[in-house]
């Protein structure tokens, strides 16, 4: 569905890489090219009218994003460059002033490199404990196994709404439930979720939330970084410059400016935020609903056809989300791609950033197909026929 | 080189690879060879004995071109000089980057001769050989 909104779409490409990054509809090309073209001016600085327009612009994209999440104030939405500077915004910025030697923070297995790394870090410079939720059979994180995991040190937990290689969503509003409950806080890494389902903090009671601007047609170098507001009033800026200071004179007397712009120092990325809010309108004016029912139904499609073949191993039988991770029987995944792109198909081939999934999978490398609800039955068609005959793939990965 | 010897050549050495996984022992030097773009991820063993190559093996995992140009090298190489072995490589650089190279030199390297037309797995055909280069370099110093 609204294919013809997508310039890309056009040529003779077939995109199953949405997991990655997601294609972009013209209205958003056109927000970024008529703020470069018609009023390029800074924010912030609404001495003339140009510069007032870029304000209202900026300014009026963080109550989209406000109410695209239900949050409860402006001040609790922060622009980032993405999912992994938000995460690691508040790992270093919060909880790292937050955590003392000896607490633990959970993750799991299938987390995203960004959700992890951070912690690691942390974990190395103060002491704390990263420890690790069980999977259940299907890879998902149940509330039960956060229960068992759970121990009197563990102060966070840390993960994806939905992952990035499984595509199943985890229940975070029972997990938040629970984890308020024993005073533990929770950290959603919204990258795979935010573009696909409708996400309510408020509702989920999410402490943080990261997410990425162009997963979800919006543009590359933006993203979201959402905290409760008592929170964020503690989160440390990890930039300090231009903007985000009230006034300083010498190093004992500097001053910041209230939530959320001190934790935007700089000049922001204008065009980048532009560009989200015209994504913004775009996916609610399709409506979730729509977006996840689409997505549901082409990866019911997509596994049903690739059940019966026999050199394909599925690693997610179940997922929430368009996400099928496969391999074909003794190809190296790249090799499949390899051969996939000859037919101008695009998919993702490795580990897709989640390193230690392999601990709980037991393989490395996978092929990743990504739906988004821009893709079509007659697509999956062609990718399914090609896969179908495995001497064709020998015959033509290399 | 026809396009069905470069063929047979590829996906003999793809699946029947020389030396993967043999046994080495500390003698052997290490260097690690991957690629940043892409998943490809070998450990290169190689022993050296005064200036000459006298075995290579390697483990790890990597896409069809590249595991077969890793045993293409090994079968080319083992027995060469530093010297000849630095030739070799230069050589193969030259032919996947599509510049006028010496053949005579390549061996069953000539079957990637058409790589330089697919951007995206340059790369995997060099893999070995970047790691080999290294190891050479590192060992010379």
């Amino acid at each position: 569905m609204n294919r013809e909104d997508f310039p890309l779409l056009k040529q003779d490409i077939i995109y199953f890489d949405n997991s990655a990054t997601s294609l972009k509809p013209a209205c958003v090309i056109a927000k970024i090219q008529d703020y470069y073209s018609n009023y390029s001016a800074n924010a912030h600085r609404g001495d003339y009218d140009l510069s007032f327009k870029v304000d209202q612009e900026y300014e009026n994209t963080r109550e989209l994003v406000r109410n695209f999440i239900n949050a409860s104030s402006l001040e609790e939405i922060v622009f980032t460059s993405g999912a992994t500077e938000s995460l690691n915004y508040i790992v270093r910025g919060f909880f790292e002033n937050y955590l003392e030697k000896g607490d633990e923070v959970l993750i799991t297995t299938s987390e995203h490199a960004s959700n992890v790394l951070p912690w690691f870090r942390l974990a190395k410079k103060l002491g704390i404990e990263v420890n690790y939720i069980p999977l259940d059979t299907n890879y998902y994180v149940t509330l039960d196994n956060v229960k068992k995991a759970v121990s009197s040190k563990t102060k966070a937990i840390s993960l994806a709404g939905i992952t990035n290689v499984i595509g199943d969503a985890r229940p975070i509003k029972e997990i938040t439930k629970f984890a308020h409950e024993n005073n533990i806080f929770v950290v959603v890494d919204g990258a795979q979720m935010v573009p696909h389902v409708k996400v309510d903090v408020q509702d989920l009671d999410i402490d943080f939330l990261g997410f990425s601007g162009h997963k979800m047609c919006g543009p590359t170098g933006i993203g979201v970084l959402y905290g409760k507001k008592e929170l964020l009033e503690h989160l440390e800026p990890i930039n300090l410059g231009g903007g985000m200071n009230e006034s300083f004179d010498n190093q004992d007397e500097v001053y910041l400016k209230p939530l959320p712009t001190r934790l935007e120092a700089g000049t922001p990325n204008i065009a980048g935020v532009l560009g989200l809010g015209e994504a913004i309108k775009y996916l609610e004016n399709i409506g979730f609903d729509n977006i996840a029912k689409q997505e549901h139904n082409l990866r019911k499609y997509l596994i049903d056809k690739l059940i019966p073949l026999k050199h394909i191993d599925i690693i997610n039988l179940e997922s929430d989300s368009g996400i099928v991770a496969f391999n074909v029987s003794n190809i190296f995944s790249q090799d499949v791609a390899y051969y996939l792109n000859k037919y101008n198909i695009c998919v993702r081939a490795g580990n897709h950033c989640a390193k230690i999934l392999k601990n709980s999978v037991g393989v490395t490398n996978t092929v990743r197909i990504s739906l988004y609800f821009y893709n079509t039955y007659e697509e999956i068609d062609n990718l399914v026929e090609l896969l179908s005959d495995y001497d064709k793939i020998v015959k033509e990965m290399i | 080189m026809d396009t069905e010897t470069k063929r047979e050549i590829i996906m003999e050495n793809y699946t029947h690879p020389t030396n993967r996984n043999k046994e080495h022992d500390d003698s052997y030097y290490m260097v690690n060879t991957n690629n940043a773009s892409c998943i490809d991820n070998l450990n290169i063993y190689i022993k050296f004995e005064n200036g000459i190559i006298k075995d290579i093996s390697f483990e790890g995992e990597a896409c069809a071109i590249s595991v077969s140009a890793t045993s293409v090298m090994i079968n080319n190489l083992i027995g060469k000089s530093k010297t000849e072995a630095l030739n070799y490589i230069k050589e193969f650089y030259k032919m996947t980057e599509g510049e006028n190279y010496n053949s005579e030199v390549l061996g069953e390297g000539n079957a990637y001769s058409d790589i330089y037309k697919q951007g995206n797995r340059k790369t995997c055909a060099t893999l070995p050989f970047r790691g080999l280069e290294k190891a050479i370099l590192e060992t010379n110093k």
